[in-house]
């Protein structure tokens, strides 16, 4: 015979950490009949992002070479003051269809040069880029952080499209509606800028993409703001994965030996259990 | 440790002839899982898990160690050696990222099934319950080994997850705070926790191996259990276990593979948090810090302890954590019913799904922000589960009325063909 507490002891536990749930459950349920959960700004104001169409999208998506290019482009022209792109050589850009004299030149004309420090001295000095170095750190001394763009596409969700819809984002109001509920968004604060895209909603940037034409497209695309955008976010998502292409490719090839070997597996399967019943 | 009826190892070949007279192991493997061992004839597809475990685990070392090789164990360099020497460089590092990274969701889907088969047909009862406790401590191992190697990329949610585990003991009182202090050999994760997390990252595995072999060895005893849970009568209930089941076992890998591949190649992001792209920052704290999607059921159990009972509401949701866990350990003694399979236990059934229901609901609250909603729902989740360990399953085994059981798996195997 067990004794009775211990054939009960588990009832006593169960109902032990029921009650503590349901004790919580309680206060929860109070809490928030008392004091319902107020409407944030965020969800009131935030705005998440416009799809985005890229050639790279879906299983069988490749890069738009000369797509990456033009983004490379704007990434180098406007982007680059700020935000480094430094998990990424310039010998990458091989990739989107540099040739070597063309890489050996970007690298070399790169304004952003490389620190070098001089044993001897003591003292930094700099020197130009060569293909096998990464983009330098950008140092920034203004308002905010500009964080590191080679993994930005993978780094927030919806990447590309969130991108796209940031750089597009800016010249819009709060809703009136919105801002009579939270009146702090009448005045954007000092150095900040509304952009409902944005997980804070006042982002620090500045609006980095203004006017069309802002840059000038070698193969005569017209340079929109809403293209510059699209071009810069497809040449982020190969930035944050250069293998993107020969990821799936590989893909293809392993699902296609693996669907063979599945269906002769499955043959043998049938052949070997052909006179067991179960 | 067999049935009387399981077939002899006769090596014709002299090569294996003169190993197996010497170290019996090529014996030793065609007992285990050669044509030595007999299983019932009857299993279902979801009797292939344990093998896809296992193979899950093999991937794992695999990709693991020549990860290794490349990884730079150091706050400083860690983030940089995966996303651009491993993902850029090394080749086909991106493959072997991807791979291992998606591994271990593999692995906890497929362990998650081969539990729930277990509850549904009551693999865990008599004779069993060594099997049983010795899956539950292998589950608990690859838990830790999880999270310590989600730190390894040293990203914001490693940074913060690693943050927030650690700060489960800082709950204990008293001592709590010294023993975080301990484990993470400095005041917050850094270079100190990094390099114990991948020292144990690798070894832990090896451990689950050594388990492994443990909880097949405990199984090979009273041998599998199979849908009916009637056991085994005569010879006529068996197959030997190669070439039936390494045949259909073979059809599960490669359906497994198949699944593992399309996350690999076609959708490696998806089951990950974007926020491990960012290098982990001290001081910037993510919005939302999320454990893997694995571990959101127990997440969302420590989450809902959010009131104070005596002891401090924290430390209640690290308990209720635990022991949600623990719990397992006793369930084959908390299930008294001398009927194993839940197809035969109709009251059993309806909460077996109930469970299966609450845990999918406790996973999405845990992967889910804190807000009222989720934490509510948590609250119901998380008093409904201990329940139903503790006290639902307990009562059902003393007033259930069990469907009458065949006679024998040969028996149920007949009737269901109409032969």
């Amino acid at each position: 015979m067990t004794p009775w507490i211990i054939d009960k002891i588990k009832y006593l536990v169960g109902a032990l950490f029921a009650a503590i749930f349901l004790w919580a459950l309680f206060w929860t349920v109070w809490g928030v009949v008392q004091e319902p959960p107020a409407e944030t700004a965020e969800h009131a104001m935030h705005k998440h992002p416009e799809k985005l169409a890229l050639a790279s999208d879906g299983p069988l998506g490749k890069f738009d070479r000369r797509q990456l290019q033009r983004g490379f482009q704007v990434y180098k022209e406007v982007c680059a003051t700020c935000h480094s792109l430094n998990l990424v050589s310039f010998r990458n850009l091989k990739d989107l269809g540099y040739t070597d004299p063309e890489v050996k030149k970007i690298a070399k004309d790169w304004a952003v040069k490389q620190p070098v420090f001089d044993e001897k001295g003591g003292t930094w000095g700099e020197r130009d880029n060569a293909p096998a170095d990464r983009f330098p750190k950008v140092y920034y001394a203004g308002t905010g952080s500009p964080p590191d763009l080679s993994l930005i596409t993978k780094a927030r969700h919806d990447g590309a499209a969130y991108v796209h819809s940031l750089l597009t984002g800016y010249n819009q109001k709060p809703p009136a509606e919105a801002v009579k509920k939270f009146p702090e968004f009448a005045k954007t604060p000092e150095g900040m800028h509304f952009n409902p895209y944005f997980a804070n909603l006042n982002i620090a940037m500045p609006p980095p993409l203004t006017q069309d034409g802002q840059v000038t497209y070698a193969d005569g695309t017209r340079a929109t703001v809403d293209q510059m955008s699209k071009d810069v976010a497809a040449f982020l998502v190969w930035t944050a994965e250069p293998t993107l292409e020969t990821r799936r490719m590989v893909g293809w090839v392993v699902l296609g030996f693996l669907l063979l070997a599945t269906i002769l597996a499955y043959g043998a399967y049938r052949v070997v259990w052909a006179n067991v019943k179960h | 440790m067999s049935f009387p009826w399981a077939k002899h190892y006769e090596p014709k070949n002299p090569v294996m002839q003169w190993v197996d007279s010497r170290l019996p192991l090529p014996r030793f493997v065609y007992n285990a899982v050669g044509a030595g061992y007999p299983v019932p004839r009857n299993l279902n597809y979801w009797w292939n898990f344990g093998v896809l475990a296992g193979v899950a685990l093999v991937c794992q070392l695999i990709t693991g160690i020549v990860l290794a090789m490349h990884f730079h164990s150091s706050a400083v360099g860690a983030f940089e050696s995966v996303n651009v020497g491993i993902m850029r460089d090394v080749n086909a590092g991106w493959f072997l990222r991807f791979a291992h990274a998606n591994g271990a969701s593999m692995f906890f889907i497929v362990i998650y099934i081969h539990m729930f088969r277990g509850l549904y047909y009551g693999s865990y009862k008599a004779p069993r319950e060594m099997v049983w406790l010795l899956g539950v401590v292998i589950f608990l191992l690859l838990m830790a080994t999880a999270f310590m190697g989600y730190v390894l990329p040293w990203g914001q949610m490693s940074f913060w997850g690693a943050q927030v585990i650690t700060g489960f003991f800082s709950a204990i009182p008293v001592v709590g705070d010294w023993i975080r202090i301990w484990l993470l050999g400095g005041y917050a994760p850094d270079d100190a926790t990094l390099n114990r997390f991948f020292s144990l990252h690798y070894l832990l595995p090896f451990v689950v191996a050594g388990a492994v072999i443990l909880h097949i060895w405990a199984l090979h005893i009273p041998g599998s259990s199979n849908p009916t849970g009637v056991e085994v009568k005569g010879e006529q209930d068996t197959v030997p276990f190669h070439p039936y089941y390494t045949a259909k076992d073979g059809v599960g890998v490669l359906v497994f593979l198949m699944v593992f591949s399309v996350l690999i190649f076609f959708a490696p992001d998806y089951l990950g948090h974007p926020d491990n792209y960012i290098p982990a920052n001290p001081l910037s704290t993510p919005a939302h810090i999320v454990p893997e999607w694995y571990f959101w059921p127990f997440y969302a159990i420590l989450r809902a302890c959010t009131s104070n009972f005596i002891l401090d509401a924290k430390l209640w949701g690290v308990i209720a954590m635990f022991a949600s866990i623990l719990v397992l350990f006793f369930l084959p003694w908390l299930d008294n019913s001398p009927v194993r399979s839940g197809s035969y236990r109709p009251a059993y059934r309806i909460a077996f799904w109930v469970l299966v229901a609450d845990v999918l609901l406790l996973g999405w609250c845990g992967g889910s922000p804190a807000e009222p909603l989720y934490v509510i729902l948590s609250q119901i989740g998380a008093a409904y589960y201990f329940a139903h360990f503790l006290i639902i399953v307990p009562l059902i085994s003393r007033y259930e009325t069990p469907k009458p059981l065949p006679n024998s798996i040969t028996e149920a195997v007949l009737a269901k063909t109409g032969a």
